[in-house]
């Protein structure tokens, strides 16, 4: 991955880097601890093409010089992964088991959900964090909610999944307190999916 | 830095200027900046910023790597309208350091902004950099003692 950085397609990040992402680090929480909830994040930035400004700004937040980034081949050779090199600093893998983040926009040509690091007994935080980028979070198939940071039930319908995404998800809560932590992006809203987070289909649809 | 194996020299050019910026005393560097009357538009890729970076190095150059200590740095990175793209990291905290140093790298690779800045910053920056180099090499050398040593004998192994 030591290929040289063309930064002529890069633009800037953070307007102003310690504010925003201290913002943006306050935006993930907030999603995180309530799972299933739509959360919006309101500053503004500049994005690089293939990117939408959530998926943006969980990148300068989370991504730096110590954690793997697995992205998508389709941002591979584009300018979002100069800028993702050049500002977030992070090393890039294609092994997604190494991958402390992955960083996918296209699921339908993605690696399943197993492909990722479900962590290990020992330090069962050190699983891949998956942030996927869809066309919608709203007007797909519903599924129902269920866990730690929902009262009751909550419903959410993402639009973009393929069909066997939510049975992979299922297969992931199984083997809770392994598995991988999902982040659904588009446009400035993010809904956090943490293993702990049971998912149902909902019965008719 | 594309062109960062292909082709040695201009690499080295740039490396040789970009350290002069690097190295000149901010006084120095905003005098020799606030001559230049026809400066380039451009935006900011990465607004400077402070940061730590660990010094690291080797004894006589040869022993195993060890941690020197960290020192201040301020980085920068900026593109001309004309599509340059200027880089710098500058020792110590001054952002204003960094931004025109960062200007002036992009500059230098233009032809059109390059004999601007070429002599007006560069050349000058770097033979006050020389002349101070010199002086400290000439009063250096003034406190030189040369010992006349004589191999002596090891006596029994």
């Amino acid at each position: 991955m030591s290929d040289s950085l063309d930064l002529s397609q890069v633009g800037p990040a953070f307007a102003d880097p310690v504010r925003d992402s201290q913002s943006a680090f306050r935006w993930l929480m907030d999603a995180v601890a309530r799972p299933g909830e739509e959360v919006r994040f309101d500053h503004s930035l500049e994005v690089p093409g293939g990117l939408c400004l959530a998926a943006a700004a969980s990148a300068l937040t989370l991504f730096d010089f110590e954690t793997r980034v697995w992205i998508d081949p389709a941002l591979r050779a584009r300018p979002a992964e100069a800028w993702l090199r050049f500002h977030c600093g992070c090393p890039l893998t294609n092994a997604p088991l190494e991958a402390a983040f992955a960083l996918v926009v296209d699921l339908a040509t993605a690696p399943a959900l197993s492909a990722f690091n479900a962590g290990d007994a020992k330090y069962p935080d050190r699983s891949t964090t998956v942030i996927i980028q869809l066309a919608s979070l709203s007007g797909g198939r519903r599924v129902r909610l269920r866990g730690p940071g929902i009262k009751g039930e909550r419903m959410i319908e993402p639009n973009g999944v393929p069909s066997d995404f939510w049975a992979q998800v299922q297969d992931n809560n199984a083997q809770f307190q392994f598995g991988i932590d999902l982040l659904l992006v588009e446009g400035n809203s993010l809904i956090a999916l943490p293993r702990s987070t049971q998912i149902q289909f909902v019965e008719g649809d | 830095m594309s062109d960062h194996k292909t082709e040695e020299s201009p690499n080295a050019a740039r490396q040789h200027w970009m350290s002069v910026l690097a190295k000149a005393k901010t006084e120095e560097i905003v005098e020799a900046w606030g001559e230049i009357g026809q400066r380039p538009k451009y935006a900011a890729i990465r607004n400077p910023e402070l940061g730590l970076v660990l010094v690291r190095g080797r004894m006589g150059g040869a022993g195993d790597a060890f941690n020197l200590g960290e020192m201040t740095v301020t980085r920068a990175a900026i593109r001309l309208e004309s599509g340059e793209i200027g880089l710098s990291y500058v020792a110590g905290r001054n952002r204003g350091h960094a931004e025109i140093a960062a200007i002036v790298d992009a500059m230098m690779q233009s032809a059109e902004y390059r004999p601007l800045v070429e002599e007006t910053v560069i050349a000058r920056l770097a033979a006050l950099q020389s002349a101070c180099r010199e002086l400290a090499a000439r009063k250096a050398a003034a406190t030189r003692v040369d010992f006349l040593t004589m191999v002596r004998d090891r006596g029994p192994v």
